[in-house]
């Protein structure tokens, strides 16, 4: 089973973002980058299906030539091979970046291809979508959990409220959800080994952005608070707060 | 951290990993572990499992084969989190497990390296109840009997030694008089299990109390000849080696903990507030943060550029000396600002700045206290000449 996972190289979610002198992008200066984490769950579950089933896991990402960490990363946590499609500057149209994995995986044939839900950089969602439509394939968004068989796939969407379970024929492109797995860290011996292996870089292809930024800007930080009575429906309310937003408890 | 000090992709895909792992695996424990003087084989089986304890170590024994920079960064980045970790971390590696693969022969690094590569442990047994820096002064002997030594003596303070996981330990023990009535030095290879040799873990520390140290005893011990490491009256001079890589791993522990003091008081001096105002705008504690961060910059710079001079085989004696001491001097001042900073809070067992502050003082005294570096590099630069 050959598998493709797309990856996007995004400032750590730590990182301090100041917007360029043109307003139209983010200054790399002081920012850290890794794999964009809902990537990780798709890169993670890859490796779980090459281990049951056998075949080979592919990385790709596009963006520019400082993408070699992730690929690195990808590399480190056990990718058979990685293929860095080099663009003059950071991608942020999604049709763009999706033209460009599409045209490798038509050269690969992946059973299945992975992706994360979004991208935490631009979050646009597009890409599962869009690429389905470039390959002619079925896409499969939001996945939780995930069984392949040797031609089709069963899997586990969140929904507002529930789940719901689907199917679909190979090949097919999943994206990726919280809860998919737990990836793994990647063991020093498996980092140090990664440095020499090979990234294949090859340049994109030049493809008409469909969308362009015209501005950026940072909101002003104002602390907003939220006042709770004491009846059982804020009670309620106070442990999701807790649980799904401040992630304490 | 701005910086990224000329690291290389792999040595910053290693500290970020290491630095999830300290997060999400022992930060959780650090505090109770503290609490309760516990040393956990869980976290060293998981240690294991990703490759800490053979992390310089080549291949072909399992280890990580790491350059020295990114086994720096490994404890650096533990002793963040908790130093009784980065401890058993890095006197397994540096005390452990280097003298056996610098010194020791082909057949002995057959026979143990792979296991301490694999989760086993192993101690070195240096200091004596009456023999600190003072090494030359070591009371334990071992006298040649046919095919075996006989050891008789005791050794104290000894990291990783006392553990179910514990292998053996290296141990200096007299071996004669040299020619200018010195005494002549040799090291053994002991392990756990040899009659006549026994260990008992130490307790009530007030550092590192998650990590395993303890004293041994050797009662009429018999080693064979063959556990001797390199050759007879090799001793001393293994063991200044060992010191000399040791004291920069000690100096990673300091730099991770003031780090990580330094993190933990930024924050809350951020959040804290008094009067109205935030207690990081008031300057009288911006400049304690401020200073804290020169020194940790400065610290870490000199000990990778260190580093790097051990991985091109230049001689550091005198920098080591330098980087353990001015690590060690940065972590005390970075745990007693974050203390104060926090006030109150400070005191408390719930807040890590309390452990922080307990766990920096060894730094100042193990591997060569700091009037020893002291007095290294004042030799080094030729004040006694």
């Amino acid at each position: 089973m050959n598998i493709l996972v797309c990856i996007s190289r995004v400032p750590d979610t730590a990182s301090r973002i100041l917007i360029g002198s043109d307003s139209k992008t983010i200054d790399p200066a002081g920012i850290k980058y890794v794999v964009n984490p809902y990537d990780e769950f798709g890169l993670e579950e890859a490796l779980r299906l090459r281990t049951k089933n056998g075949g080979e896991v592919t990385a790709v990402t596009v963006g520019t030539a400082a993408s070699t960490d992730v690929m690195r990363t990808a590399l480190a946590m056990g990718a058979d091979k990685v293929v860095l499609i080099k663009s003059e500057n950071e991608p942020t149209d999604s049709f763009y970046v999706a033209k460009n994995i599409a045209e490798l995986a038509k050269e690969i044939s992946p059973d299945l291809i992975l992706c994360g839900r979004q991208s935490v950089d631009y979050d646009s969602f597009q890409m599962t979508s869009v690429l389905a439509e470039l390959l002619d394939m079925p896409s499969v968004s939001i996945v939780s959990a995930l069984t392949v068989d040797s031609d089709k796939l069963t899997a586990e969407r969140d929904i507002e409220g529930g789940k719901e379970t689907v199917e679909a024929p190979l090949p097919c492109i999943i994206s990726a959800q919280k809860g998919l797995n737990e990836p793994r860290y990647p063991k020093l011996p498996d980092i140090m080994k990664a440095k020499r292996k090979a990234i294949e870089e090859r340049d994109a292809i030049p493809s008409e952005e469909r969308v362009t930024i015209s501005e950026m800007s940072i909101l002003s930080k104002q602390r907003v608070g939220t006042i709770l009575s004491d009846s059982d429906e804020d009670i309620a309310e106070l442990v999701r707060l807790l649980h799904e937003d401040a992630k304490v408890i | 951290m701005s910086l990224n000090n000329n690291l290389t992709e792999d040595q910053i895909l290693l500290r970020d990993t290491v630095r999830k792992f300290a997060e999400d695996i022992i930060k959780p424990q650090a505090k109770e572990l503290d609490e309760k003087e516990e040393f956990s084989y869980d976290i060293t089986r998981q240690m294991s499992e990703m490759g800490f304890l053979g992390a310089f170590l080549p291949e072909e024994y399992g280890g990580s084969e790491l350059d020295y920079v990114s086994y720096i960064i490994l404890v650096e980045e533990l002793a963040r989190i908790d130093s009784s970790q980065a401890a058993t971390i890095a006197a397994h590696n540096s005390l452990g497990v280097g003298p056996l693969y610098y010194y020791g022969n082909k057949q002995q690094q057959n026979k143990y390296l792979p296991e301490l590569a694999g989760g086993k442990l192993w101690g070195f047994g240096l200091t004596e109840p009456n023999a600190g820096s003072d090494a030359g002064n070591t009371q334990t002997t071992a006298v040649k009997d046919g095919n075996e030594w006989v050891l008789n003596g005791a050794k104290i303070f000894i990291t990783n030694a006392g553990t179910d996981i514990t292998l053996g330990s290296t141990v200096l023990a007299v071996t004669g008089e040299k020619a200018n009535g010195k005494k002549e030095l040799s090291c053994f290879l002991v392990e756990n299990g040899t009659r006549g040799f026994t260990q008992k873990t130490m307790h009530e520390k007030m550092m590192w109390r998650a990590s395993n140290t303890a004293e041994l005893y050797f009662e009429d011990c018999r080693v064979p000849a063959e556990n001797m490491l390199g050759e007879q009256g090799d001793g001393y001079k293994q063991m200044l080696g060992t010191l000399d890589n040791g004291r920069l791993s000690i100096a990673a522990m300091g730099l991770g903990l003031a780090q990580g003091a330094f993190d933990y008081a930024l924050n809350y001096a951020r959040e804290r507030k008094t009067f109205g105002r935030a207690i990081a705008t008031y300057q009288t504690n911006a400049f304690k943060l401020a200073d804290i961060d020169m020194g940790i910059e400065l610290a870490r710079n000199y000990l990778y550029d260190t580093c790097r001079k051990l991985d091109r085989k230049e001689r550091f004696s005198k920098e080591s000396a330098i980087c353990k001491l001015y690590c060690s001097e940065v972590a005390h001042t970075a745990a007693n600002h974050c203390v104060q900073l926090l006030g109150g809070y400070g005191l408390m067992k719930e807040y890590d700045a309390e452990r922080y502050y307990r766990d920096q003082k060894l730094l100042e005294i193990g591997e060569g206290t700091s009037e020893i570096q002291r007095l290294v590099i004042s030799r080094m630069i030729g004040c006694y000449e």
